[in-house]
């Protein structure tokens, strides 16, 4: 192996323990961490990790501050990303229950995430509960999206307002979504 | 024909108005353009001239604000429009409530890519453990001659805080405990740590929770601090046992400052 390819091999192997671990109670890492660790050339290690991930059908998902997408971002966007790894492509229904989720559930988060963007992000809880409550029972409706706000999905604010939170930015691709709604 | 007074109280009444029906847009997420900005700031315009003391003057300051922010509302909701990602609300509630939920959980399965991660034991961490449990004392004797509280006045102690159900004892004690390991475990044999590196952590709110932490690892004597102040650097050093006093020196208070301001600096790497 020449000095260069094993100077990337090692750096590959922290990322992927950084990436692939949960650090903080926050699943992902800052991109400044991976710096602290890994150097200034950290955004080459994760693309060749991210190469090298693609035959596993795994990525290295980026989330820049604010939602926003750069043509080409610098060091200092890089360095208040957020990265995870995540399911490049997509799981099949049987699959989904496997990785604990009732159809149920999934499909209220499906209508919630849908809702939220249609309307432009933000949308009272009880709108969606209204919506929820249309297919299913009135008493897990409440549970439901206290869930999906435990996992990060949503988020909620004093008056009551639902949005969309960090997991929904990193896990869903939410034009696809609306698209795939709509085409039904 | 109205008096002034009458005219004024009218006037008034209407800012308010406007202001309340403002805020029901921007609290309820309502269509902005529910509200007609130029009727309002013809109405704003019309009783202008009528407002001679400063309540007043706040009113209609108010009131401008509120519009502002209502047109701020109205140009977001333009530029989204325009954007791919917009979608007709009623359109897709109405395909919502259509559709059956296969066929939405089948949508939503292609459009969503789950984080990975992996919650797994390593013979590392099995070691690292065993060798924490081998040098943990039975609670007994940890617990025995707990010191009683040597702190200073401040504004809130760890007593009133108890008092006051913010914290419990039982959990504090367990948490001291545990932080003081893990001071143990990060300073290794350099023998100290750079507060902030101790004290850093990924949210500023954790941050500061163990910042409250150390303080009161300093006060009952499970560490010391160590305070270079020319070079303006402090650092933690833990005590193989609490020591409940030092010599016969005076015990002080230190101040530290925890701001977001340094704290940022920190994760950015710029604090020394």
């Amino acid at each position: 192996m020449s000095k260069r390819k094993g100077y990337y091999a090692s750096k590959i192997k922290r990322a992927v323990h950084m990436l692939f671990y949960r650090r903080h109670k926050k699943t992902g890492v800052k991109g400044w961490e991976l710096r602290k660790v890994l150097g200034s050339d950290y955004p080459k290690v994760l693309k060749i990790l991210d190469d090298y991930l693609k035959a596993l059908d795994l990525q290295v998902k980026t989330i820049f501050e604010e939602e926003k997408a750069f043509e080409k971002p610098s060091l200092e966007n890089f360095d208040s990303a957020r990265f995870y790894i995540t399911l490049r492509g997509d799981l099949a229904p049987k699959e989904a229950k496997m990785i604990g989720w009732r159809i149920d559930d999934l499909a209220g988060l499906a209508i919630t995430i849908a809702y939220i963007i249609s309307k432009k992000g933000k949308v009272p809880r009880k709108e969606v509960e209204e919506l929820l409550r249309d297919k299913l029972p009135g008493w897990k409706v409440g549970l439901n999206i206290d869930r999906y706000i435990r996992y990060g999905y949503l988020t909620q604010d004093e008056n009551e307002q639902l949005y969309l939170d960090w997991r929904t930015r990193a896990e869903v691709d939410q034009k696809a979504l609306i698209e795939l709604l709509l085409s039904k | 024909m109205q008096s002034k007074k009458e005219w004024v109280k009218i006037g008034r009444e209407k800012l308010q108005r406007i202001i309340e029906m403002c805020k029901s847009v921007e609290e309820r997420s309502l269509d902005p353009f529910l509200i007609n900005v130029e009727e309002i700031i013809g109405i704003v315009k019309e009783y202008f001239p009528e407002w001679e003391n400063p309540e007043d003057l706040c009113l209609d300051a108010e009131t401008i604000q509120h519009l502002a922010s209502v047109i701020k509302l109205q140009s977001e909701w333009v530029k989204y429009r325009s954007t791919s990602l917009y979608t007709d609300p009623f359109l897709l509630e109405e395909k919502l409530t259509r559709i059956e939920k296969e066929e939405i959980v089948d949508a939503f399965l292609k459009a969503w890519h789950p984080i990975v991660e992996m919650e797994q034991i390593s013979l590392h961490s099995l070691a690292e453990a065993t060798r924490y449990w081998e040098s943990l004392l039975p609670l007994k004797e940890r617990w025995k001659g707990f010191p009683p509280a040597e702190v200073e006045t401040s504004l809130a102690t760890r007593e009133e805080l108890i008092r006051q159900r913010i914290l419990r004892e039982k959990a504090f004690s367990e948490e001291l405990e545990n932080f003081w390991q893990e001071l143990k475990v990060k300073v290794g044999e350099k023998g100290k740590i750079h507060y902030w590196n101790f004290v850093g952590a990924e949210t500023y709110e954790e941050t500061v929770h163990r910042a409250f932490l150390t303080s009161f690892l300093v006060t009952y004597g499970y560490a010391t601090l160590e305070i270079h102040p020319l070079e303006e650097e402090i650092f933690i050093k833990p005590n193989e046992k609490p020591i409940t006093k030092i010599g016969k020196k005076q015990l002080v208070s230190i101040p530290i400052t925890v701001s977001l301001e340094d704290w940022t600096k920190w994760k950015r790497g710029e604090l020394k």
